[in-house]
């Protein structure tokens, strides 16, 4: 199984979150959507230089900026 | 009195069901954040009168911005909470739902969109979730009002919910009770659905935008332009002023009353724009001029809103906004800023931190003409050709830019990265989206008419008790050394305290020159908010913000007029 961060993934790509790699603020900020360990996401699209990331969750779909994006460890879906 | 608080995620619906069961209006669009403080209303709760208040929307009991910060202290003082959870994100609202529930208050769960949920194929068995938490649970549709009835019904049932759990073991609890409730069955993707996917997509997204953005032009244009060619000028022009001039006539074509209510007659007949009288100037002015406009903004505006269109915008200009100290979603009090200053100020509190808030206020204050304004110097300045228009706004959108990327430097604290929930796209209901129009336009009449009136007289009264000939003289080194205007437009100035639409139009008997339109419309927009504006910015900046703010703007003012009147 292959583990990148969010913004490794390509548009369409789905995974499972499994780690948050930042602090507390992050965790608990992206944890309010629901976006943590466990939590099954598919990769919407990404904007170009660094812009934010959208995921899709169940039927919410979320933007995230690029650096809190990468901070999402994502174990990928084969 | 009791108080009912409805508290819930942001964009589930709480504005929609709080008109309902309080027949207040309030503003609900298709996006997260569109209400950031609370209004409140009453209904019959057994017999008695109860206070229900309108929440903005939370993830959590932790805010991360203004608008959650004030949604989290009013959830302490109610006596009952409806807790509205967006049926077709039955998991995330639970998240809130579970939070609430360990507050021990009485609480009665709204299962709204349902009509959505049964749209995209999830069901939910209600009874069984009531079961589970120990709190009533009524489905609801809150734009059509199906389930309002049961749920004003349940309201007397409210009690605290018996669930409990380990805060660690929040989300395995919800993924517990999700598995027992909720059943999904596949489906295929809608049309919209996928016109929600290739509007955030950059290579399809930005030409969608720019077409958008194109369209949203064209139809302000025709409408406002339509309705005033076709309707109001002709109406004013045939109609009213032959029965002004009769009321000249009558008054004896001049003197006090006559200059205060009819104005100047301009070579014997009334000018609607200069003669400055509260029953010709101060009617045509809000009703001829600007009211069309405003319709027509706020008629694309909210359905832009009640689309789904803003945040998907919000992604593709975050870019932009970094380089500013902002990020994506700060184009939202942009844009209700067009409309008008205060709601665009209020609305700053979506975003995170003192930084944002300042620099996106003072960003509206100084750049962002109201629709009142835009309206006024189309009107005057496009009279002139299009080119002038050209510099106007040009100038402005610079301005933008620049002094954002300056404060973006000056000001310290922190710019964080956007973090928004993406609501699908939907189709604005027809009844939603005339009731808010109409409160947009009823409430631009109720204010714009008084002030313009009130604005048109105090010229009068200045220009009678040669208030501006003194302070034209006064500050003539400024207006007429730096920037390069008459003295008399220090008028305009004044009044623009009142009424910037009133200020714009006064500088039409000026006989200004093409180039002196466009600095005095840049400076007009720029130097000062209305008095409305500045009581809202001192209220959510606070004393020592509001002065830095008012100091940069009129800093920037001088500058950008002088450079201008220079350059010109
Ligand atoms: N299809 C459908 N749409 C709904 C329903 N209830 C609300 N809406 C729409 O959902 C959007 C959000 O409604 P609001 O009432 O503004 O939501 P809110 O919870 O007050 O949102 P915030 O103020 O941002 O927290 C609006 O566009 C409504 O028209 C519903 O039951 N079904
Ligand atoms: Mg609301």
């Amino acid at each position: 199984m292959e583990r990148v961060n969010l913004t490794m993934m390509k548009s369409g790509d789905r995974g499972t979150v499994t780690e948050i790699n930042g602090g507390q603020r992050v965790k608990a900020r992206l944890g309010a959507l629901g976006i943590r360990p466990g939590a099954k996401i598919t990769k919407k699209s990404s904007q170009l230089l660094r812009g934010p990331v959208t995921i899709g969750m169940g039927n919410t779909q979320a933007a995230i900026g690029f650096g809190m994006a990468k901070k999402i460890i994502v174990d990928l879906e084969q | 009195m009791k108080k009912i608080l409805l508290m819930g995620n942001p964009n589930v619906g709480k504005s929609v069901i709080f008109s309902r069961l309080t027949g207040v209006r309030v503003i609900a669009s298709n996006y997260p954040g569109t209400t950031v403080g609370y209004t409140r209303g009453t209904m019959k709760l057994s017999g008695e009168k109860a206070e229900v208040v309108d929440v903005p929307g939370t993830y959590s009991l932790n805010p991360t911005c203004k608008a959650e910060e004030v949604a989290v202290e009013m959830c302490g003082d109610g006596d009952l909470v409806i807790n509205v959870v967006d049926a077709t994100n039955l998991e995330r609202n639970l998240n809130l739902t579970l939070q609430l529930l360990k507050k021990d208050v009485p609480m009665v769960v709204a299962l709204n969109m349902w009509d959505e949920a049964k749209h995209i194929g999830v069901t939910i068995d209600e009874n069984k979730l009531e079961h589970l938490l120990g709190v009533p649970v009524v489905p609801t549709v809150a734009v059509t009002g199906e389930g309002i009835k049961d749920l004003v019904q349940q309201l007397p049932q409210a009690r605290p919910g018996r669930l409990t759990y380990d805060d660690e073991e929040r989300w395995h609890e919800i993924g517990r009770i999700v598995e027992q409730v909720q059943q999904v069955t596949h489906r295929h993707h809608t049309f919209l659905e996928r016109l929600g996917d290739a509007s955030i997509n950059p290579i399809s997204g930005i030409p969608i935008a720019l077409v958008a953005l194109g369209v949203t032009f064209s139809i302000i244009r025709f409408l406002g332009e339509g309705l005033i060619g076709y309707i109001f000028e002709p109406i004013f022009e045939n109609m009213w002023a032959p029965l002004m001039m009769k009321l000249s006539a009558i008054l004896g074509s001049g003197g006090f009353l006559h200059d205060i209510l009819i104005g100047k007659l301009v070579a014997g007949e009334i000018d609607f724009v200069e003669s400055m009288g509260l029953l010709t100037t101060g009617l045509f002015v809000p009703l001829a001029m600007v009211l069309p406009y405003v319709f027509a903004f706020y008629l694309i505006l909210s359905f832009l809103e009640d689309s789904g269109y803003l945040p998907r915008l919000a992604i593709l200009v975050d870019n932009i906004m970094h380089r500013i100290g902002l990020h994506g979603l700060a184009i939202i009090p942009m844009l209700l800023g067009l409309g008008c200053n205060v709601p665009g100020a209020m609305s700053t509190r979506i975003l995170e931190t003192r930084k944002e808030r300042f620099i996106s206020t003072t960003l509206m204050a100084i750049c962002v003409p109201c629709a009142a304004q835009l309206a006024m110097i189309v009107g005057l300045v496009g009279r002139a050709g299009v080119r002038g228009l050209i510099q106007v706004f040009g100038t402005l959108a610079l301005v933008w830019i620049t002094l954002g990327y300056l404060l973006n430097r000056l000001i310290r604290g922190e710019s964080p990265e956007i973090f928004v929930e993406i609501p699908p796209y939907r189709l604005p209901y027809l009844a939603g989206l005339s009731k808010k129009m109409w409160m947009r336009v009823s409430r631009f009449l109720r204010e714009a008419i008084p002030f313009v009136i009130l604005g048109v007289l105090i010229v009068n009264v200045l220009y009678t008790l040669k208030v501006i000939d003194f302070v034209g003289k006064i500050t003539a080194p400024v207006i007429t050394g730096i920037l390069g205007l008459p003295r008399e437009a220090v008028a305009a100035l004044m009044v623009g305290f009142l009424r910037k639409d009133v200020a714009v139009g006064m500088l039409s008997p000026l006989g200004l020159d093409f180039n002196q339109l466009v600095v005095a419309s840049v400076v007009l927009a720029m130097y000062f908010p209305c008095v409305a504006t500045f009581v809202v910015m001192a209220k959510e900046l606070g004393l020592r913000d509001m002065v830095l703010s008012m100091m940069i703007m009129i800093a920037a003012t001088l500058v950008v007029g002088g450079v201008l009147n220079w350059l010109l």
